[in-house]
């Protein structure tokens, strides 16, 4: 924590600014939720191969984190979310998405089931009056627990065998999605297979006051693995070759969205999976049971571009003539090999594979130029290994 | 009656709108139960017994603004309903015993002419704009959106009533309709006592002040009522308010709706997102094709549908409907009339108002404001036994007050605080009225949070939550459901917290039949 007053230091430091800031040669720095946080410590290529050829570290300390306790936080839960998390069991972590009124979504996140009546909601954005409204004659208390947990992403293929060496025992029988219980020398360590990068990882949680000896020790068991801090535009990249969508690039969150028209439901980004009509009632429940017979206005899609130039901001036609939609994130893969794409399109072209077109801006030594380069719609995530979901995880 | 009857619509509440409601339903031929907690009917329309014989108006205690359609179409009179007393004056109570009454456009009393005229035009020119006010309180508010064409035509012909109005009036309504009662007041008028209780009525049963904007539609508002509802004027029943109730429950159940009382509801049980059932205390279960609560709306979506069947934006809405009450009720038995300084045995029939002057009033408010009862009250008073012996023992008389202001939340409670209350409220009648502490044989205080309990109005106000502005129409309770729906289908509001509101008006039921017999019946609901 700075001392300097708030007009010199606005943005808050994480629980590891002091091992961050020492690496971060690039001092190149993006603000994340009030905190400084660093974009690229060196270069974005090391960074990002870090993370599907050996492993990376990340910061997600900024991410906001509320904690839902209670005798009826199980029920409060279920009418917060679309998806049932009555099935969710203890120790285990659910994606999930919330909804206003309306059906349109406020905001994804993970949720940590950490017993029968306590859960942690793990988000983007803050929500804590949308929450404690959400509480009203449910007997729960929410509260904001940001800053009483520092996190740290370990990913990639060499991210087990980094813990192991770290000495955790018997990580490697983690699932997907479970949480274990750890500790570092007595302080308690919850460690979750879960990530942002599609690949395999794990998040690690601790208390701010050992947050530098965790980073400590995971880099010094990192060492003879390559571990590599990483700044978010490498995260970015891997994410969207996990094909996840991120809150306020892919979609604007509802309670954000200043033109209603902005606003866009679980069935538009693409997420009716995490849509349960049979669980009983949820917040947008009504809304979307009639979306759901007049029909959705968008559709998020995954989309393969001819080419190799990046469709950053590209805006999508229909046989070159009729726009039909636009890409809100983009990249070459390098390990997918492909030229892909997250898109929302107008309904109505989502399932029409024929004849959409990309319309490319390409910055050739400040001389722009447009290219027209014809895509198709594919199923997400666009690279997917198996050593993401194989348990025990492999050791490489 | 058989325990197993599915009824085609079950009315929680037998109060004056769920009774109303319940008898237009069943007029119109659907089978109706009205389920009622307490062993009476009546909610705040009913009477009480404070002491041996004497019998008072436990609530409400004048009708003012009842719907003539109710009046007519139910056949109250023919079910019982008579007056003891109509067209009560006013009389704006002064100190020095120089007190003014008004009846109708009438002052009687020490005034100069000039307010004299000056009144008659003003009111006038207000009734004007109430009565055009008056055609909406029995009717569906229009959604805003338009979906119907009942809808966009509630919506022209409320534009039309005002465009008719004319020019010069339409701006006129435009231009006071969002001021203050005091500020247009201190405009027309100069006579202190007569601008005091007119800025009284302008916030009986409101959380405002004379000085607070707004002020001035809550007082057409309540002018509405007056302005069409007609021959009337204010009026004593006869057998006090119960006999309201009574006459609305004979009705109802002569139109073939069945009553319950002593039958408190635990919940109203939701299957697939309809209202399927009303589940009584006692745990039976009361299957229906519609549910119909006349409870306020905190208690109907909180207490008796419960949060988990509804959108977090919803009940933030209800949640955010200001109800806390703001006024007391205080009766008293009297073994005989006080003497009342200036006012002969029939002025004393009338309805006696103490706001002396328009800063009265808006000090009284001001201690509201901060979690205290007003040093110097407000009281509107009425003496029913003058007009209906039969509720006192011989000689003796009932003084019935309602008490502004008395906020919810008192600092330090209620209960340590309301004996205190009551006699501070005697001694502000008795400034007026000097022996009247020898005479009381027995009082009952009813603060809001006595209302609350007693009559099961969460916040105990009133009208189920504040007449103002942005809780009127269209946007009572919530936006977006002002026309007696609910999300939940098959569930329904009738009482006071839909439009148009409180008093004894049965306006919100009967409007929430209309809209529940515009839909077609549902198979068996007859």
């Amino acid at each position: 924590m700075t001392a300097k007053p708030l007009y010199q230091a606005p943005l808050l430091e994480t629980p590891f600014h002091a091992r961050t800031s020492a690496l971060n040669q690039a001092n190149a720095w993006a603000r994340w939720a009030g905190y400084t946080t660093v974009d690229c410590y060196t270069d974005l290529s090391t960074e990002y191969f870090a993370i599907r050829h050996a492993a990376s570290l990340y910061d997600v300390s900024p991410m906001i984190k509320y904690r839902i306790a209670g005798p009826e936080a199980e029920r409060y839960m279920n009418r917060l979310l679309t998806r049932d998390i009555r099935k969710l069991k203890p120790d285990r972590v659910a994606y999930a998405v919330w909804c206003n009124d309306d059906g349109k979504v406020l905001d994804d996140g993970t949720v940590f089931r950490r017993g029968e009546s306590e859960f942690l909601l793990k988000a983007q954005e803050r929500h804590l009056a949308w929450l404690q409204d959400s509480a009203f004659g449910f007997d729960v208390t929410v509260e904001d627990v940001s800053e009483a947990i520092a996190g740290l992403a370990l990913q990639g293929p060499l991210s087990c065998t980094v813990l192991k060496a770290m000495g955790l025992d018997g990580i490697a029988g983690l699932k997907p999605f479970g949480i274990a219980e750890h500790d570092l020398d007595g302080t308690p360590l919850a460690v979750s297979r879960t990530g942002f990068t599609g690949d395999l990882g794990y998040e690690l949680w601790i208390e701010p006051a050992r947050a530098l000896d965790l980073w400590d020790r995971l880099m010094e068991a990192g060492a003879p693995h390559r571990l590599t801090p990483i700044g978010s535009q490498a995260l970015n990249l891997a994410r969207i070759e996990a094909g996840f969508i991120q809150t306020n690039a892919d979609f604007v969150a509802a309670d954000q969205a200043v033109r209603p028209t902005r606003q866009r439901s679980p069935f538009e980004l693409g997420l009716d999976w995490l849509v349960d009509f049979d669980k009983g009632h949820f917040t947008g429940r009504r809304a979307l049971l009639r979306e759901r017979e007049t029909g959705s206005r968008y559709r998020l899609v995954g989309l393969d571009i001819e080419g190799s130039k990046p469709a950053r901001d590209a805006l999508i036609y229909h046989g070159k003539a009729r726009q039909v939609g636009m890409v809100t994130s983009a990249m070459w893969s390098p390990t997918a090999k492909r030229n892909i794409a997250l898109a929302t399109l107008e309904a109505a072209w989502a399932d029409k594979s024929d004849g959409l077109w990309a319309e490319i801006y390409v910055n050739k030594e400040l001389k722009w130029e447009k290219t027209a380069a014809r895509c198709r719609i594919v199923t997400r995530p666009f690279f997917d290994p198996p050593r993401r979901r194989a348990t025990p995880a492999p050791d490489y | 009656m058989t325990a197993d009857r599915k009824y085609g619509a079950i009315v929680i509440g037998g109060g004056h709108n769920g009774l109303v409601c319940a008898a237009f339903l069943a007029k119109a031929g659907r089978s109706v139960l009205v389920v009622e907690a307490a062993d009476e009917l009546g909610g705040a329309a009913r009477n009480a017994e404070i002491a041996p014989g004497y019998t008072a108006p436990a609530c409400a205690h004048i009708l003012h603004l009842l719907h003539p359609r109710v009046r007519s179409r139910l056949k109250l009179r023919r079910h019982g309903l008579a007056f003891a007393a109509r067209r009560l004056p006013t009389v704006a109570l002064a100190a020095d015993g120089n007190h003014l009454t008004l009846s109708g456009k009438r002052i009687l009393g020490e005034v100069p002419e000039e307010d004299a005229r000056a009144w008659r035009r003003l009111r006038k020119r207000l009734l004007r704009m109430a009565g055009t006010l008056h055609p909406f309180l029995g009717r569906t508010p229009p959604r805003l959106a338009g979906e119907s064409w009942q809808d966009r035509i509630t919506l022209a012909r409320l534009a039309l009533a005002l465009r008719l109005l004319g020019k010069a009036e339409m701006r006129d309504f435009l231009r006071i309709v969002n001021m203050n009662a005091a500020d247009l007041l201190d405009d027309e008028l100069g006579d202190a006592r007569l601008k005091g209780v007119l800025a009284f009525d302008a916030v009986l049963g409101t959380n405002f002040g004379p000085r607070s904007p707004g002020s001035v539609l809550t007082w057409l508002y309540r002018l509405a009522g007056e302005a069409r509802g007609g021959r009337l004027g204010l009026a004593i029943p006869t057998g006090g308010m119960g006999a309201v109730t009574e006459a609305l429950a004979a009705s109802a159940q002569a139109f073939g709706a069945d009553i319950r009382t002593g039958a408190p509801v635990r919940r109203i049980v939701v299957e697939g997102d309809r209202a399927a059932a009303v589940e009584l205390e006692s745990g039976n279960v009361l299957r229906t094709h519609a549910v119909i609560s006349s409870a306020d709306p905190k208690t109907t979506f909180f207490d008796l549908v419960g949060p988990e069947h509804l959108d977090t934006g919803f009940l933030r809405q209800v949640n955010g409907f200001r109800s806390k009450g703001l006024a007391a009720k205080l009766n008293l038995a009297l073994d005989d009339l006080p003497d009342f300084a200036g006012l002969d045995r029939g002025a004393l029939g009338g309805r006696l108002v103490i706001a002396p002057d328009i800063g009265y009033v808006e000090r009284a408010f001001d201690h509201s404001k901060y979690g205290e009862y007003s040093a110097e009250p407000a009281i509107e008073i009425t003496i029913p036994t003058l007009h209906d012996p039969t509720l006192a023992p011989d000689g003796g008389h009932v003084l019935s007050a309602v008490v502004q202001y008395a906020p919810r939340e008192l600092a330090g409670g209620w209960a340590a605080h309301r004996e205190a209350f009551a006699d501070h409220v005697v001694a502000a009648i008795a400034r007026y009225a000097p022996d009247l502490a020898g005479r009381i044989v027995g009082r009952q205080l009813l603060t809001p949070e006595d209302i609350e309990r007693d009559f099961r109005i969460a916040g105990g106000h009133w009208h189920h939550g504040d007449l103002a502005v942005d809780q009127m129409l269209m946007l009572r309770p919530v936006p977006g459901w002002a026309q007696y729906e609910t999300p939940i289908a098959n569930l329904y509001l009738c009482g006071a917290g839909a439009h148009p509101g409180g008093g004894v008006m049965g306006a919100a039921g009967m409007n929430a039949a209309q809209r529940i017999l515009a839909t077609p019946a549902p198979e068996g609901a007859t």
